[in-house]
């Protein structure tokens, strides 16, 4: 069940939008007692837009690829009149008077959307535990999480309750999940798709993206959703590319390189071996693979951290209780805002605001956040003098496949350690791809990331789409995720 | 005086741009609570600024007036900060990359010339206004928050710790007033809240090359207040130290009512601001172009203005002071003399009797009801000798509150001058008549005594003789 079959159909009138929708909303209600992947539905506006597109067609206008397909968006991502609550009891009753800018272009595709999908409390978190609301299970068994913090974009569409999903990257929280739950996750180049209306974490890292079964699929929702914004001050200028013309099913001559400091000690052997053969399978094609050295990528995970907190505690000091969102009422305004803070918040959002305070402190900010600053340039340099030598990036996503629950929520730095592989791009900046390459031997899925320069997503297509053609067996649908049309 | 006083100060001012710094708010002053809003300035969760360039080109300007450095790259930082009347609960500012860096101005006080030097001008929003419920802040159980200022555009200009006095501080920021204002791009009206102004004071000894412990002084809204705070604050520290005491660091503010300043809050107790670049902005890049079309707008500045009044115009040093202060005040003598007028005669019409109108009125000379070219007429109509200096000056008030030509005015009243000698030499001969006594006293040598006589010819005029005419024909009867 992809978009692109699914617009088939639509053009063809083997099938009509409503009965789609109807379908999938129905596949939804007997998925969602196991897998808690959203947090609010829109049944009925979804239903009077595929009619609508139903109108279109039966008119013989011609539709977008998006149009009559039933997607959701991650629950930061703002929709006018309906809750953006970001998984926190914060923003519970929070309704936006705005549409995040890639809704209005998803309006503008007749989007069918079914609802608002759980996260991470703030997009913070490896395993959307730290939801408020929801525990999301992982659709290939609900004893595993489905990775975060876009856990429900990804378990949404790896159960078929959504066709597609918007999530938001700024560790890996779209290529981790995706990942986990044996689906396509793109993060784009920062500044390609606008942030407008996407509720920040960290600002400078944050960056929205589609969570889809196949490559295909996450082309045709980035052509909808990419693009200049002017109320974007950091959205890169110029016109996007047609992304699907970069679906070329041809590596031959393209240089991969793996970086050996990502094949390193903590990296499951499962992982490993699965990958290897994913380079095996590009040799095949034609590519050459080669290694290469990205020595200050150790010093990512530490500098991400350090500058996403520091953000985030910029970011989150808004939530004061005094003009929206929770209230806890108290005799005066430091207590107001000290209890509604305290309770608003979980424990994680709580932990990296504290942490994002200290970094910025002065007596600490030199030693912090200024090499943090630092550390990140040069992992910028380091990515860009390995695309002089290579097209693409060749990595494991994340170092294991989706742990069980309660295994990492107390034990915040082996979390931490799950996005080792993910965020030296949003510290760069670069476009980064998961695609599934196998399973684990407990059935758990297995994601390889793949990464190019800044606004290199279309050779990321082109990469990811040759593997997905030479590679059937790695795009096994989970069982719960069989719709019935 | 032992103690040399040190004062810096923090000049915040409104710019008057249309919209707000980084959104399409209104910059209106006023307006019902919270109807100048969006989401953008109540900084709800996904929104995003976007910078008014309006405000890059308005700080450009001041720069230049300034004499400042242009930073061609500069950006904005947060200053994260917990304040009901912050919405995001952080400043956007700029910290370490503001966009102008070293100036100067030049003031007068006490007849010297003096350089104060501007360490930097940087760009940041303005902040919202808390509304307490009840007459005053104790008796006050709620408070409500006005966001129709927040985001307002906000230049802060920090001068080096240049200046030595109340005095001095307040020729600064008369003399930063004053080039703003020129400059069209803040209303600068302190009543208001366009133009704030923070003192950083201390003292040290006479001859003292350290600085001394500062404190910082807030809430003068005026000019006076300002000398008066810096006056009160120095000698405040002084007396402390003469008691044998230490000065804290700390911030006071000026209370107006009872002339001191009172503590507000300890060092320990300020913020730490954690500033660092604010990332939903891109630096600024200001081209070269940019800063040359900046400079070519740049209208004539006081200092520039006053040498030119001196020196074309002939006016004394105190007159072109005076008159440069304003803008407006100095194009009202340009156009009257553009007109026609004598600068000098134009001059002073504008520092007498028109001044006086004007402030009466409490209005600026851009509105005066008598126009350059009106002024300039009247002024014609006296040198032709169609109205005397004396009717001039009853004319120029019934101009002004009727707003018509100086010759309507003179015929409707009938106030021509009269020079026929005949109808004089009439009214000369009754007065000498009736004044026997007037009369002896000048013969006997009591020279004063004509002035006398001369007044009731003019009185019997009805001050419409010409009163050289009056003159001449009283010595020419008295001596006969």
């Amino acid at each position: 069940m992809t978009i692109h079959e699914l617009h088939q159909k639509l053009v063809a009138k083997e099938l009509s939008a409503v009965e789609l929708t109807n379908a999938v909303i129905a596949h939804k209600a007997k998925t969602e007692p196991t897998v808690h992947a959203y947090l609010a539905d829109s049944h009925e506006q979804a239903l009077a837009v595929a009619a609508k597109v139903d109108e279109k067609i039966a008119a013989g206008e011609a539709i977008s690829p998006l149009a009559g397909i039933p997607g959701a968006v991650k629950d930061n991502i703002c929709i006018k009149d309906q809750q953006a609550t970001c998984a926190s009891r914060m923003l519970e009753n929070f309704v936006p008077p705005y549409n995040a800018s890639v809704v209005e272009k998803l309006t503008g595709e007749d989007y069918v959307s079914l609802g608002k999908l759980n996260m991470d409390e703030f997009a913070m978190g490896s395993s959307s535990e730290s939801s408020a609301f929801a525990k999301t299970t992982n659709p290939w068994n609900a004893e595993y999480v489905p990775g975060g913090s876009s856990g429900g974009a990804a378990a949404s569409v790896a159960a078929g309750s959504a066709v597609w999903a918007l999530g938001s990257d700024t560790g890996g929280s779209v290529r981790q999940p995706a990942s986990y739950c044996g689906v396509v996750g793109l993060k784009p180049t920062y500044g390609n798709v606008s942030r407008y209306g996407l509720i920040a974490y960290a600002s400078s890292l944050d960056q929205i993206g589609p969570v889809t079964r196949d490559v295909t699929d996450a082309a045709i929702v980035l052509n909808a959703i990419s693009g200049h914004d002017h109320r974007d001050s950091t959205s890169i200028p110029g016109e996007r590319p047609d992304y699907t013309k970069a679906l070329v099913n041809d590596v031959k001559g393209l240089k991969i390189g793996m970086p050996k400091e990502y094949f390193g000690e903590g990296l499951n052997s499962e992982v490993r071996e699965a990958l290897e053969k994913a380079a095996k399978v590009y040799e095949g094609l034609g590519a050459e693979i080669v290694e290469v050295s990205l020595p200050t990528s150790k010093y990512a995970l530490s500098a991400y951290y350090i500058i996403a907190l520091a953000e985030a505690s910029s970011n989150l000091a808004r939530y004061d209780g005094v003009s929206y969102g929770l209230r806890v009422p108290a005799d005066n305004l430091v207590e107001m805002s000290t209890k509604t803070r305290s309770q608003g918040f979980g424990a994680e959002v709580q932990r990296r605001i504290l942490l994002g305070t200290y970094v910025l402190s002065s007596g600490y900010y030199d030693a912090y956040y200024l090499k943090a600053l630092k550390a990140r340039r040069l992992i910028k340099n380091e990515f860009d003098a390995a695309f002089e030598k290579v097209d693409v990036l060749l990595t494991p996503t994340a170092p294991n496949t989706a742990f069980k629950f309660g295994e990492k929520i107390n034990d915040p730095l082996s979390m931490y350690l799950e996005d080792i592989c993910t965020t030296p791009v949003n510290l760069a900046g670069i476009p980064g791809i998961s695609i599934p390459a196998g399973f684990a031997s407990n059935g758990m899925p297995i994601g390889m990331q793949l990464l190019a320069p800044a606004m290199g997503e279309e050779v990321l297509f082109r990469t990811a789409y040759t593997f997905e053609q030479a590679c059937p067996e790695c795009n096994k649908i989970a069982s719960i995720g069989e719709v019935t049309l | 005086m032992k103690y040399e006083t040190v004062v810096g100060l923090e000049v915040h001012t409104e710019l008057k741009t249309k919209s707000k710094i980084f959104c399409g708010c209104t910059t209106e002053f006023g307006g019902d609570q919270n109807t100048h809003v969006c989401p953008v300035c109540l900084g709800l969760p996904g929104v995003m600024p976007v910078l008014n360039q309006k405000v890059v080109e308005y700080a450009i300007r001041v720069g230049l007036a300034l004499n400042c450095e242009i930073l061609q790259f500069n950006k904005f930082d947060r200053k994260n900060y917990y304040y009901p009347d912050l919405p995001k609960n952080w400043q956007t500012s700029q910290y370490d990359l503001p966009i102008c860096l070293n100036g100067h101005i030049d003031i007068e006080v006490g007849g010297k010339t003096r350089r104060i030097r501007i360490t930097r001008i940087h760009m940041e929003e303005d902040a919202g206004k808390l509304v307490h419920s009840g007459n005053t802040i104790s008796t006050s159980d709620s408070s409500n928050v006005d966001y129709n200022r927040t985001g307002v555009p906000l230049l802060e200009i920090v001068s080096e710790p240049d200046l030595r006095s109340g005095e001095e501080a307040r020729a600064y920021v008369e003399k930063i007033r004053s080039i703003i204002k020129y400059l069209d791009v803040s209303d600068v009206r302190m009543e208001e809240g366009s133009l704030r102004c923070d003192a950083n004071i201390s003292v040290r000894l006479m001859g003292d090359e350290k600085l001394g412990t500062k404190t910082e002084i807030k809430n003068m809204n005026s000019l006076t207040a300002l000398q008066k705070g810096v006056e009160y604050e120095a000698i405040r520290q002084a007396e402390t130290l003469e008691d044998g005491g230490t000065i804290v660091q700390e911030t006071r503010t000026w209370d107006d009512s009872k002339g001191m300043t009172l503590s507000m809050r300890k060092k320990e107790a300020e913020n730490d601001y954690r500033y660092f670049p604010e990332p939903d902005l891109v630096p600024i890049v200001i081209t070269d172009e940019q800063i040359e079309a900046a400079r070519q707008s740049l209208p004539e500045l006081p200092d520039a203005k006053m040498a030119r009044f001196q020196a074309d115009y002939g006016l004394s040093e105190e007159d072109s002071a005076i008159l440069t202060t304003m803008r407006e005040t100095a194009d009202y003598l340009d156009e009257a003399v553009k007109a026609g007028a004598d600068a000098k005669t134009a001059a002073n019409w504008m520092l007498g009797d028109l001044s006086k109108m004007v402030n009466e009125a409490n209005i600026t000379f851009a509105d005066a009801k008598v126009k350059p070219a009106q002024l300039a007429a009247m002024i014609e109509l006296i040198n032709k000798g169609t109205i005397s200096g004396k009717i001039a000056k009853k004319v120029i008030v019934s101009m002004w509150e009727t707003g018509k030509d100086p010759q309507a005015i003179v015929e409707e009243q009938g106030l021509v001058q009269i020079t026929d000698t005949g109808a004089i030499e009439e009214i000369v001969k009754q007065v000498i008549a009736d004044n026997p006594k007037s009369v002896e006293d000048f013969k006997s040598g009591k020279g004063k005594a004509i002035g006398f006589l001369v007044g009731q010819v003019m009185k019997l005029s009805k001050g419409r003789a010409n009163p050289g005419v009056v003159n001449e024909l009283l010595q020419k009867h008295l001596n006969a």
